[in-house]
């Protein structure tokens, strides 16, 4: 089989940033849903508000890229904390289900009011001028900015996975997690830290849709194919470890961008497919914990 | 969902079904006489979508199963029974050194032989979607029987027979067991509304038989099922089934009222639809789909010209839905009244 190193190059790469924004989405989805017990199906609006913050930064405020990528997460997660206060608090007693139909409408709300604004055609956004340009590595071109985002989501995502697993503040979260009455007997805040967690996590796709602004146009329906890509993503990695999303969400990355090069037909289904495949031979997912 | 759903049945009334059969009364009545009324096309079109949430329900109501991908079976049953209809070719692949294509039939065919082939469709859809997703529990299921319909739905995009992103159209209206001819919107009114009646009923038969009380034992309390001997598995994979193929049932019928099946009726946003409709009339109740779906069909009716607005409000009764109102419409009557709906 001849093999167009290249252009196999260039699909992975893609695949790679792709596997990026699952591994940052399913990230924030499993920090979530540890403490809140909720599937937050506004994760893909929250992704679309981090792109438009950034635009709106630029546009209104004439804050660049960088200044974006800290103020867009904290933003949108400070829209998300009010959303936990003013909504998500009422749920926590009542069935898992309801969380999912209540951020479904909040979907809903948010990219409608942002499709009657905008339109669905996308709005520009440049790529910051340092990280404009290509590196010739030889047998390919690696533009800068893809190779930045692929970087720095990684060292956000080991970042997050540190916080969680090796900090006070991390096993004051797992404890959390596990028996949120203990912990408050110890005098801590439960209800303050699944508030921040809320705001953290939504943060966290922010962050991934003001990295995907200069990628993809900025556009109020780019949140909702990938949020269905990323539950696909969550069930087959098990949202009990934070490893295990990270490693799911990169994995799954690649290997769509290798059947966009093998075989493209598929490259829309692949993900779905090694869901059912995984389904059918690990129920509980590759990383996660029997139910 | 649980608690949701077993408040609705107040313990006085639990022996009778008076109130659901006078309530039944009322609304074949109403159905009979509204089409003097109401635009006849857009009724046959609400009536679709009440068949497509009472199938949904069985699953939620009856069973505590949230499918968030209930299109695949409406949408897809659709797609079968307007190519049935129009086109009729039914090509198998067999393998002979390579891959070759048998075609079975090759012309258009007659409605009721349509509708059910496509009703078969989706039921087989069901029964292998339903087996992959039961492998996990609650939010979970929600999470995979979404990514299922969301494959189906790239598939429908790529099917040659589907015509991608034009959808099928026009679907003829030929006549009904060559007696009825659906092209009279009086005929095809009948029609749909006997169809729906037969589903309706369907469904209220199997949730009062011994098969639908052990369904409401899994959703109150599924280890407890277990221990008694149930295997729940199968009762599960029964129930989803046959809502999948209600649901098709519904979507069969359909390409026959709006003369097209398109890519909207696969999309993930006709599944979050069909919830809406369920949870507005009330989930675990008999009647609450009915309602909940002309409540919402009228207001995207009416609303049509104010764009993405119908989305906004949709998306807003969601959010009061869950958090004020998790009887629903139907519900809340039931419980004012302490009566079974």
């Amino acid at each position: 089989m001849d093999i167009n190193l290249p252009a196999l190059f260039g699909q992975l790469l893609i695949g790679l940033i792709n596997g990026s924004f699952y591994a940052l989405l399913s990230l924030g989805l499993a920090v979530i849903f540890g403490m809140l017990n909720i599937i937050n199906f506004a994760h893909g609006a929250q992704y679309m508000m981090g792109a438009f913050a950034a635009y709106f930064l630029l546009q209104f405020a004439g804050l660049n890229y960088w200044w974006a990528l800290i103020v867009a997460p904290v933003l949108v997660g400070g829209v998300g904390i009010l959303i936990e206060r003013a909504f998500l608090q009422w749920l926590y007693k009542l069935d898992h289900l309801y969380g999912l139909l209540l951020t479904f409408g909040l979907a809903l709300v948010i990219q409608g009011l942002f499709r009657h604004q905008y339109g669905s055609s996308g709005l520009p956004y440049q790529i910051p001028p340092q990280l404009t340009g290509v590196r010739d590595l030889g047998f390919t071109f690696l533009p800068n900015y893809r190779a930045w985002v692929v970087v720095f989501s990684l060292a956000v995502c080991l970042g997050t996975w540190f916080m969680i697993e090796k900090t006070r503040l991390g096993a004051y979260l797992r404890a959390a997690t596990e028996n949120p009455t203990l912990v408050r007997a110890f005098g801590i805040n439960v209800p303050r830290m699944i508030t921040l967690t809320y705001g953290f996590g939504v943060g966290l796709a922010a962050l991934a849709g003001v990295m995907a602004a200069p990628i993809y146009a900025v556009n109020p329906t780019m949140g909702a194919d990938i949020i269905i890509v990323v539950f696909a993503v969550v069930v087959i990695g098990g949202m009990g470890s934070i490893m295990g999303a990270i490693v799911t969400g990169f994995g799954l990355g690649i290997v769509e961008g290798l059947t966009k090069y093998f075989f493209p037909e598929a490259s829309n289904t692949v993900i779905f497919v090694i869901m059912v495949i995984v389904l059918v031979t690990r129920p509980a997912g590759l990383f996660g914990r029997a139910a | 969902m649980a608690q949701a759903t077993e408040q609705t049945s107040a313990p006085a009334a639990a022996t009778s079904h008076r109130s659901e059969v006078i309530a039944f009364a009322i609304m074949v009545l109403v159905l009979a006489v509204l089409p003097a009324f109401v635009y006849p096309p857009f009724l046959m079109k609400a009536l679709c979508f009440a068949l497509f949430a009472c199938a949904f329900n069985l699953l939620i109501g009856y069973v505590g199963l949230l499918s968030f991908g209930h299109a695949l079976y409406f949408g897809w049953a659709s797609y079968f029974a307007a190519h049935l209809a129009k086109v009729g070719k039914i090509s198998i692949p067999y393998w002979a050194g390579s891959w070759q294509w048998v075609t079975v039939t090759n012309s258009p065919m007659v409605p009721e032989l349509a509708i059910f082939l496509a009703v078969m469709g989706a039921t087989v859809l069901g029964f292998i979607a339903g087996s992959i997703a039961i492998r996990r529990q609650g939010i979970y299921f929600a999470m995979i029987t979404l990514a299922l319909a969301q494959m189906m739905y790239f598939f429908a995009l790529q099917a040659p027979f589907t015509g991608g992103e034009d959808g099928i159209q026009p679907v003829p209206r030929d006549h009904l067991f060559g007696l009825f001819d659906l092209g009279d919107d009086r005929v095809l009114y009948v029609f749909v509304l006997v169809v729906f009646l037969l589903g309706f009923l369907l469904i209220y038969r199997v949730i009062h038989s011994p098969f639908g009380e052990v369904l409401k034992s899994i959703r109150e309390n599924e280890q407890r099922a277990i221990s008694l001997g149930y295997k729940t598995e199968r009762y599960k994979l029964m129930a989803f089934t046959l809502s999948a193929a209600i649901a098709g049932l519904a979507g069969a019928i359909k390409p026959f009222v709006v003369q097209n099946a398109s890519l909207t009726d696969v999309h993930w946003s006709m599944s979050g639809e069909v919830v809406l409709m369920t949870l507005l009339g009330g989930l675990g109740t008999i009647f609450g789909p009915v309602v909940g779906a002309f409540t919402i069909i009228a207001m995207q009716n009416y609303l049509s010209s104010f764009g993405q607005w119908v989305t906004i409000i949709q998306g807003g009764i969601f959010v009061v839905c869950v958090l004020l109102f998790r009887r629903g419409i139907i519900g809340e009557i039931a419980n004012l009244f302490r009566i079974r709906l």
